[in-house]
């Protein structure tokens, strides 16, 4: 592992470890609101200020990293789930089934992401429970992240399809699904590691986008994309610059992502 | 060959169009609450109104029947009503198309000069500390949320089609610095510059030749990533274009205009591919 890939690792589990101790590190929650002290500037009491009514910033950004960092991977693996489902089972059947899934695959990518995302999440009810707003927001991106994944995986499964072991084990007699389970999907493992650890800052970044264009996680929750919603009232950089934390927050975990997938591209490729 | 290869790009087109178009259907029709009419709230409308409001919804529940209904009334350039705005769909389209074809072309036009005049400076010098430089650079735009520039440039003032040039340079730029990275390596390129060819004959003759259809191929899904882009930076710099009109959509739920914008960027993401694909088919062609 190298020395940059070290650090990156390092940076994202204490980012983890941080965000996780939120409750210990900031005990008076996210949702608190000390009016009095509406927009107040970095303090003893709020480390990061306050936003406009009063809620500790410090507190927010611990609980928004929390969602961010614990479902952004959790929607990574449900569509790297999917895209193996999908796209290895296409290309592990070939023919028909592979040109069908190909299509529908296409369709999807035939739309921008962030059109197909926002087209989506208005299907859902927008006035829900915030709880349900972060389950609906990773889930339609877990449900919908798997199109260019399993274009790859699809790719895959046709090659060990026609690998020699592969056509050793039907020789001998194994067949459909026990084939496919036993010898195409455990040697399709470093392409859906990779495919995950890719997925996952795009959706980080993905709930960052539709956070900031209010169809994202519901208030009072906070996620990266409510946080960075303040920067839209922002007057000057050099006047409030703590509320810019959330976004060298997400660049910095970002970069550290990319850093770490550096190895899992090598491996995809 | 080549008007094969058209009528199968044509023939893909209208495929994933009609299809794209029947699944935003269902899904308009299978979304939660969508069944509710709010004009049927109004205490002035009697019990026939009424009863012929619901008349009206029954009918749209078949989703086939839905789909023709629609499809029959696009045809004859009756796109709907937008629920949440009380106007045509069309002229809201027809309004809001000039802005955003604008801000995306001009978005694509930047974009594609800074991608191509960083790349070829890094083929051309191959210093490391340059190349570093313009993948931190890179790097650090591909970390930032689209919606962040588009908020920065509202900040700094910087205009709409800016901030797209931002969101597009990084992602094709390391496409693009691979390519001339590929074709600078070629023997007969470097066999050229070792005879003491211009560097600008160099990337005419024999660079872009080599190059050109993948670069045509990438400026054709960088104009779905513009697209993609329009979104955040119209809804949050307040520039009313298509994307703007769709995340309104969004917000108001309005989804009989959404479905019809859908079918609108659907159309034109998969007309700038095949138009790319034909035109690097031609120059392969030619070269051949």
């Amino acid at each position: 592992m190298s020395f940059w890939r070290r650090v990156a690792c390092s940076v994202l589990l204490l980012v983890l470890a941080v965000s996780l101790a939120a409750s210990l590190l900031a005990p008076a929650g996210y949702a608190r609101q000390d009016r009095e002290a509406a927009g107040a500037p970095p303090s003893h009491a709020h480390w990061l200020g306050t936003d406009e009514i009063g809620r500790d910033r410090f507190a927010r950004v611990l609980y928004g990293t929390r969602i961010s960092l614990l479902l952004a991977p959790a929607a990574a693996l449900l569509s790297t789930l999917l895209a193996a489902l999908i796209g290895g089972l296409a290309g592990y059947l070939g023919g028909a089934w592979a040109r069908a899934a190909m299509a529908v695959t296409d369709l999807f990518l035939s739309l921008p992401w962030l059109f197909l995302l926002i087209t989506v999440r208005a299907m859902m009810p927008l006035n829900v429970a915030p709880a349900f707003s972060v389950l609906v927001t990773f889930l339609i991106l877990g449900l919908l992240g798997w199109t260019a994944a399993a274009r790859v995986l699809c790719a895959t499964a046709g090659s060990l399809r026609n690998s020699d072991f592969v056509r050793q084990a039907r020789a001998s007699g194994i067949r459909g699904a026990r084939l496919f389970w036993i010898h195409v999907l455990p040697n399709m493992k470093p392409v859906l590691y990779a495919q995950f650890w890719i997925s996952v800052p795009a959706f980080i970044l993905s709930e960052a986008n539709l956070g900031i264009l209010g169809l994202g996680v519901a208030e009072p929750l906070p996620s990266w994309g409510s946080l960075l919603k303040e920067l839209e009232g922002l007057v000057s950089v050099g006047e409030e610059p703590w509320k810019f934390v959330p976004l060298v927050l997400l660049v910095v975990v970002v970069t550290s992502f990319q850093l770490v997938l550096s190895k899992q591209d090598e491996v995809a490729a | 060959m080549l008007g094969r290869k058209i009528a199968r790009h044509g023939l893909t087109l209208v495929a994933t169009v009609l299809l794209g178009g029947f699944l935003s259907a269902t899904l308009v029709r299978l979304a939660p609450g969508l069944d509710s009419d709010e004009a049927a709230l109004d205490p002035h409308l009697s019990s026939q109104s009424i009863e012929a409001l619901r008349q009206a919804r029954t009918e749209q529940h078949n989703i086939f029947h839905f789909y023709l209904h629609s499809l029959r009334l696009a045809v004859h350039g009756d796109l709907g009503t937008s629920i949440s705005l009380r106007q045509p769909v069309r002229s809201l389209l027809h309004d809001r198309i000039p802005l955003t074809l604008r801000l995306v072309g001009l978005g694509l036009l930047m974009g594609w000069a800074a991608v191509m005049a960083l790349a070829l400076t890094a083929a051309w010098l191959r210093v490391t500390a340059y190349d570093l430089l313009a993948t931190v650079l890179t790097g650090f735009l591909l970390c930032v949320p689209a919606a962040v520039l588009a908020l920065l440039s509202v900040f700094w003032n910087i205009p709409g089609a800016l901030a797209i040039a931002l969101i597009i340079f990084p992602r094709d730029y390391r496409f693009a610095r691979n390519l001339l990275d590929k074709a600078y390596s070629l023997p007969h390129i470097i066999t050229a510059r070792a005879k003491g060819l211009s560097e600008l004959r160099i990337l005419f003759w024999h660079v872009v030749p080599a190059v050109g259809p993948q670069l045509l191929a990438l400026a054709g899904v960088s104009v779905s990533l513009a697209i993609g882009a329009a979104i955040p930076v119209e809804a949050l710099c307040g520039l009313a274009g298509i994307g703007q009109l769709a995340w309104q959509a969004a917000l108001a739920r309005d989804l009989p205009l959404l479905m019809n914008i859908t079918v609108l960027v659907t159309l034109v993401t998969l007309l700038a591919n095949s138009g790319a694909d034909v035109i690097g088919y031609v120059w392969r062609g030619q070269q051949a």
